[in-house]
């Protein structure tokens, strides 16, 4: 507690005869943040690169045909994942800013797969897939006699549906974050574009587009930033298999540690850093303007 | 009444053409979770939309413990609700303190903090989370519930500081420097005027510390095992462990457990709406 007292009170301390009374406050009350930063970030991080410096780390990776096909999932994951999920939301965005009662109504309930905690949703859609008993099946038996597929029996459907049920999940709040962003745009734009005859295509291109298309691609980066780290849609649903096959690197990593491969799994983490840390940097420079 | 225009109602039929897509695609797997909560087993399993005798029986087994994957269960909602009221606190507490210091006090290096926090929160939190768990053990924390509330604190403090900086960088410095006049310490200041004010900001992160915290199944299932340590998610995904789940008693868990965080966010809509995603991409 000593440093709580005035700074007068201790002599010939001189960082303290420098710093005023709220600038010694200013450091008390940021030493909480700056513990829990260097005790469960700092030591955490720099542990994990200690021990994944081992070159041999990197050979097994390469040498590993479930890590290759796990860095092309993720790929796919992204790039098909983020943009279906951003070209729905930016469209759904539109749909939810016009004005009726039901929409207002629907715009509520649309919120719940965000509000909703994941794991009970994820297992949910994961049985409606079983083949045998689950709902999908029994829909389409019903519709067609036929046997529906064996959705998570196959790597190429498992994966599609991961990716579903991720764009389920996060579909809500990015249709919120651009809603914000359209009705930030002047009404009175799309008025004179209304007396000039434009179409609905053109309004987007020249008014809506325009202003919203720095925010549309922040999200677009920030999303991707966050959908590497979505263990859950994958985890959840597949558990990975079948044989291992729909991994992602998020996935990856906690099964390399669960299998007590600790290095591994730090190296594999590390082999997606050249894709995180340009989109980290990228981001703070956005958001610390 | 007027009839509505052929023009009119051709755009109301569009709306709908999105609308009902809209409406189907949001509640079919939160529809089946209900579904399977009110369904005895036969018809759980029998793929029925409606079951033929719906029945609270599933929820009779839950709250009587009568299950051996349920045999837990008071003590793991406990174990969550305790974990997620001490992120909350945790979290609210370090967070309000370091965007005092940085935005009012001006702190020197307190940007620097921030940049640090911010890069934080864009490490995606399941590459966190291997170094994390190693680190855990290093300290001793496995098992102990310590580890996962800490765990949190550390994933929903970096974008917390952020919101709370962004928010109290909006309230005029007159305010401090009429206290100061006053002769207000500064730590009445952080008491009497700054937590005041801040206060829907306050709430907004409160509320999204705790979700985070009643969420998070990846750290909870890494850092905690034992059947009375662990929290809900981790249980819920327990039951996968056995070939014949009792996915019908799986789903009614899940329910009740998912009925917490949406009830709370309906409650707080108003300020995390605001709070939160207007802060989520600064545009």
């Amino acid at each position: 507690m000593a440093i709580t007292l005035s700074a007068s009170d201790v002599p010939s301390a001189p960082l303290s005869a420098r710093l005023s009374p709220p600038q010694v406050w200013g450091i008390v009350l940021l030493v909480p943040y700056i513990l829990v930063f260097l005790a469960f970030v700092v030591y955490p991080i720099g542990y994990g690169l200690w021990l994944a410096r081992a070159p041999s780390n990197y050979v097994a990776l390469y040498n590993d045909p479930i890590f290759a096909r796990a860095a092309i999932n993720t790929l796919i994951f992204l790039v098909i994942g983020i943009n279906i999920k951003m070209l729905i939301a930016l469209f759904l965005s539109g749909f939810f800013v016009e004005q009726r009662t039901w929409i207002k109504w629907l715009s509520v309930i649309f919120i719940l797969p965000w509000a909703v905690p994941s794991i009970p949703t994820i297992l949910s859609v994961r049985f409606m897939l079983n083949p045998e008993w689950g709902m999908v099946n029994h829909i389409i038996f019903s519709l067609t006699g036929d046997d529906g597929p064996n959705w998570l029996n196959d790597p190429t459907i498992a994966l599609t549906m991961a990716i579903g049920v991720h764009v389920w999940k996060s579909l809500p709040f990015w249709t919120l974050i651009l809603i914000t962003g359209r009705l930030a745009i002047s009404h009175d734009l799309f008025e004179a574009a209304s007396v000039d005859g434009a179409t609905w295509w053109q309004k987007f291109r020249y008014v809506t587009w325009p202003s919203m298309q720095t925010l549309y691609i922040t999200c677009t980066l920030l999303s991707m930033i966050w959908t590497l780290g979505d263990f859950n849609s994958v985890y959840l649903l597949t558990g990975g298999g079948p044989a291992d096959l729909t991994h992602v690197l998020s996935t990856l990593g906690i099964r390399y540690l669960r299998l007590d491969q600790l290095s591994l799994a730090m190296a594999s983490i590390v082999c997606a850093m050249p894709f995180v840390l340009p989109l980290v940097y990228f981001m703070m420079k956005r958001l610390s303007r | 009444m007027k009839l509505p225009t052929l023009r009119e109602a051709g755009k109301e039929a569009q709306l709908l053409l999105i609308g009902i897509p809209v409406f189907l695609w949001t509640m079919i797997p939160i529809y089946h979770m209900f579904l399977f909560a009110i369904s005895p087993k036969e018809d759980a399993f029998s793929g029925k939309l409606w079951p033929d005798h719906p029945t609270l029986h599933n929820f009779e087994i839950v709250f009587r413990e009568q299950h051996y994957f349920l045999r837990d269960f008071y003590v793991q909602f406990w174990n969550s609700t305790v974990i997620a009221a001490a992120v909350g606190a945790l979290t609210l507490l370090v967070a309000t303190a370091a965007a005092f210091s940085i935005s009012r006090l001006r702190v020197p290096g307190g940007r620097v903090v921030m940049n640090l926090a911010l890069f934080t929160y864009f490490i995606p939190a399941a590459f966190l989370a291997v170094p994390m768990y190693r680190t855990m053990a290093t300290y001793g924390l496995l098992n102990n519930h310590w580890s996962l509330i800490l765990a949190m604190v550390t994933i929903a403090s970096p974008y917390a500081i952020w919101v709370l900086k962004q928010a109290s960088d909006k309230l005029p410095v007159e305010l401090d420097e009429a206290a100061v006049m006053d002769g207000a310490t500064t730590l009445q200041i952080f008491r009497l005027v700054y937590v005041p004010l801040m206060m829907p900001s306050l709430v907004a992160i409160g509320t999204y510390a705790v979700l985070l915290a009643w969420n998070e199944y990846l750290y909870a299932f890494l850092l905690l095992s034992n059947d009375r340590d662990i929290t809900l998610p981790v249980a819920l995904g327990n039951f996968l462990a056995a070939d014949d789940s009792p996915w019908e008693l799986l789903m009614t868990t899940g329910f009740i457990y998912a009925l917490p965080p949406a009830a709370v966010y309906y409650a707080f809509r108003r300020y995390m709406v605001g709070g939160l995603t207007a802060g989520a991409v600064k545009s």
